[in-house]
């Protein structure tokens, strides 16, 4: 592996953004993600490989240290910050085609219910692993839900819920969004709910964690 | 900040079942004055709440209601807080909710005439006013059903009225999964206290029409969202007692604007208000875990005048419904400490330290609620001359306990962990105690998409 990969890869894990970026102190006045993946597409590396073997294989570093208890969420957000500002580059290249997204994850917390630190920490790992997520916010209504699974055809689905009166609402929304769009997959989410519930309201799959939801997904693309 | 003082001023005197400022009911309880009493607190289950469902809903908190109280009269309770906190569409149409408290009161009524059980209804509607994203405190039309059901709850026999208000949450959310202790601070000792001035003003307007009692606010959104982000190890524990300890000056502006307390049960602030200002307070410890995880099962109930059980659904256990389990529980729980009451201060200090010395070298979050570290954290908070200055100065004591116990081999703390008690003090020695110019610190640092500063009154 090139070896601004690997430095690309380290920025990512440690959640150095860029240059100016005080974090991590024991890399300051260092170039960042930022600085190294422009550096890298102009020296002609290839975007896909910088995003897969760069990028991506950071933030699958990052998903299982959390997942492991070893490092918590700000450090994690932090290498989504790094993540992200370099993505910025990287964006281009989706569009002409030579690097692809893994596919569309549409999330949001069921109507009636405002909770939404779990979602956040869900959209930030889905998107660190590659994924276009479309955050809907709180309080998303059944026909918003359908609404935005139109505009992007063939994505996958989350829904998150906190309340035991919101899972309800989940049930419903489930229900609305598999009679509008049958192939439509959803994943859903949130302290009141469990693999059990998933296969009543006839849900995907279900995740208890942020990590999970990752895995899920991508077990869901492959099938 | 009205108190420049503590109401109590030795830990010794911090204790369960007893504070210098007790609170009668309409129907004779007298909490704070000697005895401790179950507050027991219950959720519907998986069911949907409307309009069209008015009845169902009722049925639900009759049936509770019953169950308990026919629980508590078999225990030989000497009384019980029962607490409705209401769901969302209970406050949005607050037609239900008052139709709950109305059924309620009939019962309890029912249970005081007949057997003697003086009851009580803690009414606390859920606060809507962040549906508005972002929030509109002040001017949102979510306001006007909230404290239509403060009103008309009351009158239908709410006699007890608080609330877990939100003011800040859209900035302390973000500061907490960014451990960012700076905007933490800021969404409490400034969004907070602004907001809890504008809110309990307007609540003791109804509590003065109406003749009922204010129990107060909880920072629940804020200081136990910390808590359950700490058990998820989702961010550092010192973090989450930090945090804790910072909910401290909003909570007591209810106090300012005359609540008498009982506190509310999950505002694990309530130690610190009762030091501060003598009220009496409700507290959940192990018998919340039907609700969530805590490191402070036993050590919360130290200073305890209610004892509650935070929430729990009514669903069928093996002895019954749940809330009927959770009423027995929390009577045992009580009826123990109120043997020690009636033994006396000696046995009451000896439980104490039992429920003390068994959380509190496990995790800071217990530490700071340790009757002593309560005592000397609240003299520092009296010290500021504004909330900000009492908030940081409450703070920092609370990083000093913590790391002497840590370094006297008293407090049990990871590596992870450890890095966080230079980078806490670090920050909070940063924060200017001016509101201007920590205002000026602060706002440019957050996503502007998310707050109206005007809500709050800044310009």
């Amino acid at each position: 592996m090139e070896k601004i990969i690997e430095q690309i890869a380290h920025c990512i894990e440690f959640g150095k953004i860029d240059k100016n970026s005080p974090f991590p102190p024991d890399m300051k006045g260092q170039d960042g993600a930022d600085e190294l993946v422009k550096s890298a597409l102009d020296s002609g590396i290839k975007p896909s490989e910088i995003l897969s073997d760069g990028m991506i294989a950071a933030m699958e570093k990052v998903g299982n240290k959390f997942t492991q208890n070893k490092i918590f969420v700000p450090q994690m957000l932090m290498s989504a910050k790094a993540m992200s500002k370099a993505m910025l580059h990287i964006k281009p290249y989706f569009q002409d085609g030579s690097v692809q997204q893994k596919g569309t994850f549409v999330i949001g917390t069921v109507s009636g219910d405002l909770h939404d630190i779990g979602k956040n920490l869900v959209s930030m790992m889905v998107e660190g692993n590659g994924w276009n997520v479309v955050d809907l916010g709180v309080d998303v209504s059944a026909e918003s839900f359908i609404e935005t699974i139109k505009q992007y055809p063939g994505c996958f689905v989350g829904l998150s819920a906190l309340l035991t009166t919101t899972m309800v609402s989940m049930e419903k929304i489930v229900g609305e969004i598999k009679a509008a769009s049958p192939d439509t997959k959803i994943i859903i989410g949130g302290a009141p709910v469990n693999q059990e519930f998933c296969e009543k309201i006839s849900a995907d799959a279900y995740s208890p964690d942020p990590q999970g939801a990752v895995s899920s997904l991508n077990k869901l693309l492959a099938a | 900040m009205k108190y420049r003082d503590l109401a109590i001023k030795n830990a010794n005197d911090l204790i369960f079942g007893n504070t210098p400022h007790p609170v009668t009911t309409k129907r004779g309880l007298v909490i704070g004055g000697g005895r401790v009493y179950p507050e027991l607190n219950f959720t519907l289950p998986s069911i949907e709440v409307s309009p069209d469902s008015k009845e169902q809903v009722i049925e639900h908190y009759r049936q509770i209601t019953t169950g308990a109280l026919e629980r508590a009269k078999d225990l030989y309770s000497q009384g019980v807080v029962l607490e409705l906190e209401t769901v969302i569409e209970m406050t949005k149409y607050p037609d239900i909710g008052v139709g709950v408290v109305k059924t309620m009161n009939e019962i309890c009524e029912e249970y005081y005439q007949k057997h003697q059980l003086p009851t009580e209804i803690r009414l606390t509607p859920n606060d809507l006013r962040e549906f508005d994203r972002p929030p509109r405190q002040r001017t949102g039309a979510y306001l006007d059903p909230m404290m239509q059901l403060f009103e008309e709850g009351a009158k239908a026999g709410g006699n007890l009225l608080s609330i877990e208000s939100t003011g800040g949450k859209e900035i302390s959310d973000d500061a907490l999964m960014m451990c960012n202790m700076t905007q933490f601070i800021f969404s409490q000792a400034v969004l907070g206290v602004r907001d809890m001035h504008f809110l309990w003003d307007k609540i003791a307007d109804v509590a003065g029409k109406t003749g009922v009692l204010m129990g107060g606010d909880t920072a629940c959104g804020f200081g136990n969202t910390a808590m359950v982000l700490a058990e998820k190890k989702y961010i550092p524990k010192i973090f989450a007692a930090v945090a804790r300890v910072a909910t401290v000056v909003r909570t007591l502006v209810a106090v300012e604007h005359g609540a008498t307390g009982p506190d509310k049960d999950c505002g694990y602030e309530g130690p610190f208000l009762k030091a501060i200002a003598g009220i009496p307070i409700s507290m959940e410890g192990k018998t919340a875990a039907c609700a969530h995880l805590s490191p402070v099962g036993n050590i919360a109930a130290a200073c305890c005048d209610l004892w509650s059980n935070e929430s729990v659904q009514n669903i069928k256990l093996l002895a019954g419904f749940a809330p009927t389990v959770y009423l027995e529980q929390l009577e045992y729980d009580c009826r123990l400490m109120n043997q020690a009451v009636h033994k006396g201060h000696d046995a009451c200090t000896q439980l104490q330290e039992l429920m003390v010395n068994s959380d509190i070298s496990y995790d800071p979050q217990a530490l700071v609620l340790a009757p002593e570290s309560v005592i000397e954290i609240s003299k520092e908070i009296v010290k500021g001359n504004n909330y900000i200055e009492a908030c940081v100065l409450g703070c920092l004591k609370s990083v000093e306990i913590i790391d002497k116990a840590y370094k006297q081999d008293k407090l049990t703390l990871n590596d992870m962990e450890l890095t966080w008690i230079d980078m806490l003090r670090s920050e909070l020695e940063a924060i200017p105690f001016n509101e201007e110019k920590f205002i000026d610190l602060v706002v440019p640092t957050l996503d502007q998409n998310k707050i109206l500063l005007n809500e709050y009154g800044i310009t």
